[in-house]
């Protein structure tokens, strides 16, 4: 106890091991950390595996089954024309995380530039990159979602590229805040002092310092992107039939909520536990890599 | 200080003008005719015609923005086309109803978030932080929709308690009006208190290292007293002002929220424009939340400086 | 500390809230739930189908129509064609009053119908265009007169053209539709924009025996989910559109009632035949590919899958319980195999095909079951979900091969075809830019005189050449669904789907 109030790390952790394998360890110390990826994987793992795992073609009408309970044939029952719930949840993953993954790396892609020229350049750009950016982050995440996908036009592809724009300007704000406080740190100013071309002071120096908080921020906004596309869907404005998401497959299911009540439970509950691992690891990775916490 | 306020204030301006461009844009640019969409039915091309006039629909989009922009000013943010009422009545029917809606929100949420927050931080690393981290955080996963839907056909069709939907004013009832917005403002508040928790955690779990509440502790303090009386009250000031930032997850939280339950609010009043083209409500109460919320955000860093006697 | 004190404070407040006391309502009220907010209260600007539910307990009209469809007197208490069926003269109801007091006569029917004619923006000119004059003949008479004979017209007239306000309130200045005065059953109290809309009891109401209830609300809710719910859970008494679905479990619940009745307008899937370029398809240019398409679907399993069997297959634009049903073209069955001969006979065995939906859950389904239904024969159907408002605009452009619209119905058979295949329509309605001029010939016939056994071998033309050609292909007519309180005696439902409040008690 003594020890680790004077110098403020576990006693029992090496001192010189590099800081993500300290993080890794970190990491692993923590239960629903744990747990959270363990899920992750296994939803990924189904989503690849779609075409072997699922029982039925997802697409298939079956008019004499419609909207039959759970059973031996249909273990998540069938939907409102005949299709195997369960074949639909194992494809609706697909999209769910696609819609989750692919938003969040387009919101990367368009941030992470933009928060790194903003900080580095600083000046007048920078007053006005961030203006625009205070902008977009004043309008309510989920209006600036509807009126993007509302224009684009309602499709998983839209409101994929709809959730990536509305949480750029997160990650663009992030990223500028670490390239500023990390600039006129002694390393950096030594490699600008050598004569280090920027692009190359940006890269080496300063990007690496930023990918821990950018990996939780992206953790945590994969979890709101497929809550994102599930409200869309529900509007009407994501995946549109008969291809299947969970966020849509709930848009079908609120209408059948007393005679049909599985259409609901299952797409629900696959959000639910994905979106809530996908919050575990990210709120575990933010403790493991935060070097002033045990 | 003051230079500090002043140029926070100044660069309002900016922000605003660029807001007011983005969804001028978004809003002008919709596919679809506003025009065919709000002439109903029958589609006469004279109503068309008519409306297209009315609402200077042909002419090009900068002078639109400019008219726009000139009535902003002079404090007329246009009118519905729908119903052919004023864009600023509008407004100040339904602020006091999400207002209502997001009050009770954060409430809950605080009520949810605070002390699991303190919990968590105060046992860390340990299975009670683990288990209200993840109690907590259920809120935030759970999609909002869904909740409230599972939760009217419980509480409203199942047993009967609570009305499914619909708002009551509470100078006309203020009974009814409660049991209107338990259930939404719970499902609301749900997801907030994810966030509640986190930040009190973090700012709980720094305060605790701090040097002291080492002293308190080693003055041999009572673990409570430390934690009610030193930690926490530092610790609220970062809960404070990061709930500022909240604000703008409560308003889209609500606009699911009042679909659902059918509450005559702001979100509801977005949602149901911009599907109807009601061009003119999208850009009024895009443009009056971004204010509130830049004005929000302000506050809060103010309260932020001063409250925090390290920073001054 | 001071946080404490705040949330003590609130949770105190709540407590001792709902331990207060409730507010009293007024005795006999009705709470309609509605599906859609209504637009605007003014029966000249008015363009949804639930504001005219609305209008039906406050406007009353010069004629209404009867569960038959039978032309009924209202304000208007006979009526007499003249002139060559080009003049219409109404004798007007005595004694009645509007909601301001002031009488109603001649001179407001007069003012009523210019306003709908004159009053810019106002979507009823098109509806009763035919009518040039409107001439007093004495204090309770009026004639009007039209520039060719128009049989529609008293059906117009059952309707949102033929309602009238008080003059005094149209000229007092402001917007009539904050504060709209008729002369209808219950009078405007309140309006809540999205929440509720509020009628009192009109004390000098003409008919005020037939009216039983002291006060209706109207709630728009627009999750018909929520609305069933708010219904079985009491907070409702009477709600408009259940889902075909969930008609079993309005019928199980002893607490509740269940009503129903084919309505007057159809769903089917239009054609763009002829609107530029998105025309030039096999579907769009060769009328046995339409034909292949109408054979691959089974419209009675349509129906059972979506609407559980409860809406009405139909092949034409009125169902086949109506008059003017051409009873020698019925609907066909499905035919897969005779479908493929035809897509081989116009050299295109794998069309494909866009069908463009709007975003409404049953019309998703239908189109699903559409899709599957036609892969049978060949069919290589895209579903493209759009939003309503944009797919309109779309489909006014001519950017687009197939459509599933609906069309909500008139009372007179004219107004579910004219405006669709006529060569003279407005482009925003025959979207498909159908023409014939032989159609358009008998369908002007159609309008020259008001008897049905004059009309019907008119429409029996027409119906030989749009059935024959298939730009419109019909799949169904909606039926309207009622659930109510098991409290609730005497309502009379109507192929209109209007809910009149004459004769409804409330035990």
């Amino acid at each position: 106890m003594a020890t680790e109030i004077l110098t403020g790390i576990a006693s029992d952790e090496p001192i010189g091991e590099p800081p993500w394998l300290r993080a890794v360890r970190r990491l692993v110390r923590r239960p629903t950390a744990m747990i959270g990826v363990a899920v992750i994987v296994l939803f990924i793992l189904a989503a690849v595996a779609a075409p072997l795992l699922a029982p039925y073609d997802p697409l298939a009408t079956n008019w004499a089954a419609v909207r039959k309970a759970p059973s031996a044939a249909h273990l998540f029952g069938t939907d409102e024309i005949g299709r195997d719930v369960l074949a639909r949840i194992i494809w609706g993953g697909r999209a769910s995380l696609l819609a989750g993954l692919v938003s969040v790396m387009l919101a990367l892609a368009l941030g992470v530039p933009v928060g790194l020229v903003s900080g580095y350049v600083g000046g007048i750009l920078d007053g006005t990159i961030m203006r625009l950016i205070d902008a977009m982050l004043a309008i309510p995440f989920l209006i600036l979602a509807i009126a993007l996908a509302a224009f684009l036009g309602p499709s998983l592809t839209n409101a994929m590229i709809a959730i990536g724009i509305t949480q750029m300007p997160i990650f663009a704000r992030l990223t500028r805040g670490q390239v500023l406080s990390v600039k006129h740190e002694d390393y950096v100013e030594a490699a600008r002092a050598v004569g280090n071309p920027q692009y190359r002071i940006v890269l080496r120096h300063i990007f690496p310092n930023i990918v821990p908080p950018l990996l939780v921020q992206a953790t945590l906004a994969t979890a709101t992107a497929i809550i994102a596309e599930a409200s869309l869907s529900f509007l009407g404005l994501g995946q549109q039939p008969p291809t299947p998401s969970w966020g849509s497959m709930l848009n079908t299911a609120k209408n059948f909520m007393t005679q049909a009540p599985w259409m609901a439970i299952w797409p629900g509950l696959a959000i639910f536990s994905l979106v809530l691992s996908l919050n575990l690891f990210g709120d575990g990775l933010r403790d493991a890599l935060d070097p002033r916490r045990e | 200080m003051t230079t500090f306020l002043l140029r926070r204030i100044a660069l309002i301006v900016p922000t605003l003008f660029f807001v007011s461009l983005l969804i001028f844009g978004l809003q002008q640019l919709l596919p679809g005719d506003p025009a065919i969409a709000l002439a109903g039915e029958d589609r006469d091309p004279a109503v068309i015609a008519f409306l297209r006039q009315k609402y200077h629909l042909d002419d090009p989009l900068p002078m639109r923005y400019a008219l726009w922009v000139e009535g902003v000013a002079r404090g007329d943010l246009g009118e519905s086309i729908r119903i052919k009422r004023p864009v600023f009545d509008l407004m100040t029917e339904k602020l006091p109803v999400t207002g209502e809606l997001a009050l009770m929100a954060l409430l809950i949420a605080l009520a949810i978030g605070l002390p699991a927050g303190i919990i968590a931080a105060v046992n860390n690393g340990t299975v009670m932080d683990y288990g209200v981290s993840m109690a907590a955080l259920w809120g935030l996963s759970i999609p909002n929709f869904w909740l409230g839907i599972l939760l009217i056909l419980l509480f409203s069709v199942e047993l009967g308690l609570l009305p499914a939907s619909g708002f009551v004013s509470p100078t006309e009832s203020l009974k009814q009006n409660l049991l209107t917005m338990v259930m939404p403002a719970f499902v609301l508040g749900n997801a907030i208190a994810a966030g509640m928790m986190r930040h009190m955690r973090s700012a709980m779990l720094q305060v605790l290292s701090t040097d002291f509440v080492r002293t308190a502790r080693a003055k041999g303090l009572p673990e409570i007293w430390v934690i009610l009386r030193h930690a926490l009250r530092n610790a609220l000031i970062p809960v404070v002002t990061l709930s500022a930032l909240d604000f703008g997850a409560l308003l889209s939280g609500a606009v699911l929220t009042e679909q659902v339950f059918t509450i005559p609010g702001f979100g509801k009043l977005i949602v149901d424009a911009v599907f109807n083209r009601d061009y003119a409500v999208v850009q009024g109460v895009v443009l009056f939340t971004a204010f509130a919320y830049i004005m929000l955000n302000l506050i809060a860093d103010i309260a932020y400086v001063v409250l925090n006697p390290r920073l001054r | 500390m001071v946080f404490c004190k705040w949330l003590c404070a609130g949770f105190a407040l709540l407590f001792s809230a709902m331990l207060s006391g409730t507010s009293a309502q007024p005795a006999q009220t009705l709470r309609i739930g509605l599906a859609e907010d209504p637009d605007l209260l003014d029966p000249s600007l008015a363009r949804t189908y639930v504001g005219r539910i609305v209008f039906a307990s406050m406007c009353d009209k010069l004629v209404d129509i009867s569960p038959e469809l039978d032309i009924v007197p209202q304000l208007a208490i006979e009526w007499q064609w003249t002139d060559g069926n080009k003049g219409l003269v109404l004798k007007i109801r005595q004694d009645v009053k509007f909601h301001d007091g002031e009488p109603l006569d001649a001179a407001a029917v007069k003012f009523s119908l210019e306003r709908h004619l004159n009053l810019p923006g106002s979507n009823r000119k098109a509806e009763i265009s035919a009518v040039t004059n409107v001439d007093i003949i004495d204090d309770h008479t009026v004639k009007l007169v039209l520039s060719a004979p128009f049989a529609p017209l008293l059906a117009q007239l059952s309707d949102r053209a033929g309602m009238i306000v008080s003059p005094k309130a149209a000229q007092a200045g402001g917007d009539f539709s904050t504060h709209p005065v008729c002369a209808g059953p219950y009078k405007f109290t309140e309006r809540v924009a999205q929440d509720r809309i509020v009628l009192d009891r009109f004390a000098d109401y003409w008919n005020k025996d037939a009216v039983h209830l002291d006060r209706i609300v109207f709630l728009p809710i627009v999750d018909s989910t929520v609305r069933l719910a708010n219904l079985r859970s009491g907070g409702l008494d009477l709600i408009e559109r259940v889902a075909a679905t969930d008609v079993d479990t309005v019928k199980r619940d002893e607490r509740l009632k269940f009503s129903e009745i084919t309505g007057l307008g159809y769903t089917g899937v239009t054609t763009n035949v002829n609107n530029g370029t998105r025309s030039k398809n096999p579907l769009g240019q060769d009328r046995r590919v339409r034909q292949a398409l109408e054979l691959s679907i089974d419209r009675s399993a349509l129906n059972q899958v979506v609407f559980n069997g409860l809406f009405q297959p139909g092949n034409q634009w009125e169902p086949p319980s109506n008059a003017y049903y051409v009873k020698s073209m019925p609907i066909p069955g499905r035919d897969v195999a005779k479908a493929k001969e035809l897509l081989a006979a116009a050299g295109a065995p794998h069309p494909s095909v866009t069908l463009m939906v709007p975003t409404n859950p049953e019309l998703l389904q239908a189109a699903q079951v559409i899709q599957s239904m036609a892969a049978e024969s060949g069919f290589d159907i895209k579903i493209q979900a759009t939003e309503f408002a944009s797919a309109l605009d779309l489909a006014v452009r001519g950017d687009f091969e197939a459509f599933l619209l609906g069309w909500s119905g008139r009372t007179d058979p004219d107004g579910n075809i004219y405006n669709f295949v006529a060569c003279k329509a407005p482009p925003a309605l025959n979207i498909g830019h159908y023409c014939n001029s032989e159609v358009d010939r008998e369908l002007e016939a159609t309008r020259q005189a008001a008897d049905p056994a004059e009309r019907m071998p008119h429409y029996a033309r027409v119906a030989e050449h749009v059935l024959g050609n298939r730009p419109l292909i019909y799949l169904w007519h909606n039926r309207h669904l009622y659930g109510m309180s098991a409290k609730l005696t005497g309502f009379n439902p109507y192929p209109d789907g209007l809910i009149r409040p004459q004769g409804i008690r409330m035990q």
